[in-house]
């Protein structure tokens, strides 16, 4: 194998592996598609670099420029990575309840934090982030919300690696956040058969860190809205923290050491293959645990995670 | 048919701190009808002048988000948990 010129070109041609012990139906197989082997560790590298690329193409970016994000923590360590590489500085706005590691890592790459109040959670986040941005227009804010290279690393992306190692896949699974994953993937696997069912996946964010003042604040993402996600998509659930959690375990029986929002896909996944009696699903695993040990989701006494999980934004 | 229904943090204010609910219908747009009946406060928040859900207002049934089912229409069973969860920013992002 030859050398890689940068780190930054590492990111994708993640592996896909058959997690089907899992299964809760004999005829129904499970693949999972272990983002957190990506070199900032997780799915947001694709997007990060994406969007970061896009404006190097576009020229707005150079030696010191400042680029701005809100994140509740991969997409800011994503960028982080990348910009510390290109030479630019970054503000991530990070709510104040996020595990310790994910704050560690950001610091890891130089990034300077701006804290945000923990009860308004990711929305409250994404506030900060666009008054920061009013304030400094020079500053480049990719927001990933809202940035079609986000939905087009994973068309570009995560969907065509998925189609070349899996072509008979009947469902897709995925978290929703910023919904580029599951925009972008969901897009590519229909254009390739429309059969294919697209599965999004929530964690109960909205009973837990909702931020909400009101729900005239509430927020469906412009990437969401602006690929038909209501169209795109065919099935949307909850997860519960619990639920979550215990699938999180279950992953490691079969080896796997993922992030809580992957125990949420997981689990989502399993709900659904019991309901067929065959099929081949492909769920994201969106990070590896790493950033979660300190909350104790495998070690500590469930009751009590999923207790925690109320007040820390866990995925 | 009386069924649970679990509200956000920002309707509880609407609903006498009641964080579940309990309402009557066949059919989703009946129970949501329901809880707007015994709280008007929540009216404008549930739904919007034409009589859809509101945009940032997300209603599952059994976990189930009912816009994929069969929006309003979509039947409810004895026994079925409803939740009302505003659509916010999230994600591991």
């Amino acid at each position: 194998m030859a050398p890689y010129d940068s780190v930054l070109d590492l990111i994708g041609n993640t592996p896909l592996v058959d997690v089907s012990a899992l299964s809760p139906s004999p005829g129904v197989r499970i693949l999972a598609k272990l983002e957190g082997q990506n070199p900032g560790g997780s799915v947001k590298d694709r997007a990060a670099k994406a969007m970061i690329e896009e404006a190097e193409k576009e020229g707005l970016l150079h030696p010191g420029s400042v680029v701005l994000e809100s994140s509740s923590g991969n997409t800011g360590i994503a960028l982080a990575m990348i910009c510390r590489v290109r030479g630019y500085r970054l503000v991530v706005v990070l709510p104040e309840n996020v595990s310790v590691e994910r704050r560690q890592l950001l610091e890891v790459w130089g990034a300077e934090i701006v804290p945000s109040p923990g009860e308004e959670g990711s929305n409250g986040a994404l506030r900060g982030a666009r008054a920061l941005a009013a304030e400094h227009p020079d500053w480049y804010f990719p927001y990933q919300y809202g940035n079609p290279a986000n939905p087009k690393a994973h068309y570009e992306g995560t969907g065509p690696e998925i189609w070349r190692d899996c072509p008979e896949v009947t469902h897709f699974v995925a978290g929703l956040g910023t919904a580029g994953t599951l925009m972008g993937v969901g897009r590519f696997l229909k254009e390739r058969n429309p059969a294919v069912q697209l599965w999004a996946v929530e964690p109960p964010a909205g009973e837990m860190v909702d931020g909400l003042r009101n729900l005239d604040d509430g927020f469906v993402p412009p990437v969401f809205v602006d690929n038909g996600g209501a169209e795109l998509l065919d099935r949307k659930m909850i997860v519960r923290a619990r639920e979550s959690i215990e699938w999180t375990r279950r992953l490691t029986e079969v080896g796997i050491f993922a992030g809580i929002s992957s125990g949420s896909a997981m689990a989502a996944a399993a709900r659904g293959a019991a309901q067929l009696d065959e099929g081949v699903m492909v769920t994201l695993v969106a990070d590896g645990g790493w950033k979660y040990l300190s909350t104790g989701a495998w070690t500590a006494d469930l009751d009590e995670v999923t207790e925690r999980a109320t007040r820390l934004i866990y995925f | 048919m009386p069924v649970s229904v679990r509200l956000p943090t920002v309707l509880r204010t609407h609903a006498g701190g009641l964080s579940e609910v309990s309402a009557e219908g066949a059919t989703i747009g009946e129970v949501v009808d329901d809880v707007v009946r015994q709280f008007p406060g929540t009216a404008n928040h549930l739904k919007a002048p034409d009589g859809a859900l509101h945009r940032f207002v997300n209603v599952y049934l059994d976990d189930e988000d009912v816009r994929y089912l069969g929006g309003l229409d979509t039947p409810v069973s004895d026994g079925a948990e409803v939740s009302i969860v505003p659509a916010v920013a999230g994600g591991t992002g």
